[in-house]
């Protein structure tokens, strides 16, 4: 590289925080896009448990429609946890964690930026699991799918939230991904419990006037760990 | 086991609050001697919900701030205890539940925020024994303590929601304490004895607490 183009390099200035953001969230979705690794055993995984799931009642004695919101929760639960934990477990092998906090970008940045890519996967797992729900235990979703939608991702915020920071944490602890759900579970009641109660109102057929307060919560968790969770990242760092 | 002057007061005064309880306060009219272990279950609920987790609470942002390590110990040493006490209201709810309500468990709000509670302490106590680096686990540990202070209001908020078989609060509410006078007497001397011996043991565990980070900095 000619001098004059290096000090060019160098004296580049660090870029935006939303720049930072989007650019680690690309990152870690382009390790996974060529990968393919987590996502595939997730999808897989889902696929598996709505036929166990499935199995595991008596079909003529519970009617798949008051099943299919619990399945629905469990597999989103699992799954997003096998995603999470990916997130910083990735970044262990070769300590790129190390070159990722000695780049000029906020650690709130690489936090925002993680959750990102964590809540594309857990939409991505959503998308198709939501629809092979729908089909496999034959529930007509057509008449209230955008609520439906508006439930799935306000809830899928709240979980990738705090179980984003659990993983920074547990990565680094001596039972690493045996610590994660142990850490987040507790965390994810409040989060699936209205969830899954809004869900079985909306495929009920009822009002959706019946599930503001459940939407009301869940924004609410939201808004509440998404500020905490990111002011409290960087001490989950080495400093 | 050497016994602090401290420890001696706290284990006579739950001692005598029990003999009071047993001997010289009444029967419930519809209850009979079941009711009897109000005066272990409320204590204990009152230590592990309130003052052992808002300690923890207290002490974890103190210690982000700080970065005092007698803090991470006083936090340290209140999550184990409390724990202890969470575990003895979720053995003696159970218990008290059986004969009065007919069953051991049920999924009611104050239950579940309960068991939930538990689930924090477990985790925060593993958490701590998951991690050799003194610093590293008083920050993680501080984090988690924080997180566990702000999830307990959303899991009582999510668990209200579903209809409640647990008596409302007794005490803490705006009207009068509705109990009679003797059987109330009881209950606050209770609450008071337990408070001398959350003290004690989180004392005695904070000491403990203080040996071991001491060994810990001798070794290395």
């Amino acid at each position: 590289m000619p001098p004059d183009e290096l000090t060019q390099s160098v004296s580049r200035q660090a870029p935006g925080f939303l720049v930072s953001v989007f650019a680690i969230a690309r990152k870690d979705m382009l390790i996974e896009l060529r990968s393919r690794s987590v996502i595939l055993s997730a999808l897989a995984f889902a696929v598996l448990a709505i036929t166990i799931f499935f199995f595991a009642w008596d079909p003529t004695a519970v009617a798949s429609i008051d099943l299919a919101p619990g399945v629905l929760w469990v597999i989103f639960t699992f799954s997003g946890l096998l995603g999470l934990h990916r997130s910083f477990g990735v970044e262990q092998p070769t300590r790129a964690m190390d070159a990722l906090l000695a780049a000029p970008v906020g650690r709130e940045a690489i936090y925002l930026g993680k959750l990102l890519a964590n809540l594309g996967f857990v939409i991505v797992v959503q998308a198709i699991s939501l629809p092979a729900v729908a089909l496999l235990y034959n529930v007509p979703i057509g008449n209230y799918v955008w609520p439906l939608i508006g439930v799935v991702l306000l809830a899928a915020v709240g979980l990738v939230a705090v179980g984003t920071l659990f993983s920074s944490m547990a990565v680094s602890t001596r039972l690493a991904e045996l610590l994660l759900p142990l850490l987040s579970l507790p965390f994810f009641v409040p989060v699936i419990l209205p969830a899954a109660q809004a869900t079985a109102r909306l495929m009920s057929g009822r009002a959706i006037s019946e599930v503001a307060g459940y939407l009301d919560i869940l924004a609410a968790f939201d808004v509440v760990f998404l500020v905490v969770c990111t002011l409290l990242y960087p001490y989950t760092l080495e400093q | 086991m050497k016994f602090s002057k401290l420890g001696v007061v706290a284990v006579l005064s739950v001692i005598a609050v029990y003999i009071r309880a047993i001997y010289f306060t009444p029967f419930d009219a519809l209850q009979g001697a079941a009711q009897k272990i109000l005066y272990l279950h409320v204590p204990a609920a009152y230590i592990a919900l309130y003052v052992a987790f808002g300690l923890i609470a207290i002490m974890s942002v103190l210690y982000l701030w700080l970065k005092d390590p007698k803090l991470d110990r006083v936090a340290a040493s209140a999550a184990e205890v409390g724990f202890l006490f969470a575990t003895v209201v979720l053995i003696t709810g159970p218990l008290w539940a059986r004969p009065v309500w007919g069953t051991f468990w049920t999924w009611d709000a104050r239950l579940t925020l309960m068991l939930f509670l538990w689930f924090i302490y477990a985790a925060y106590n593993i958490l701590r024994g998951a991690i050799d680096d003194f610093e590293m686990r008083a920050r993680y540990s501080a984090v988690l303590g924080i997180l566990g202070a702000l999830l307990v209001p959303f899991i009582h908020l999510s668990v209200y929601m579903f209809r409640t078989l647990h008596p409302m609060p007794v005490l803490l509410k705006p009207s009068a304490p509705s109990m009679p006078s003797q059987m109330l007497t009881t209950l606050l001397c209770s609450i008071g004895a337990f408070t001398l011996l959350f003290i004690w043991l989180l004392r005695e565990r904070y000491r403990l607490a203080e040996d071991r980070d001491a060994a810990m900095g001798a070794l290395s």
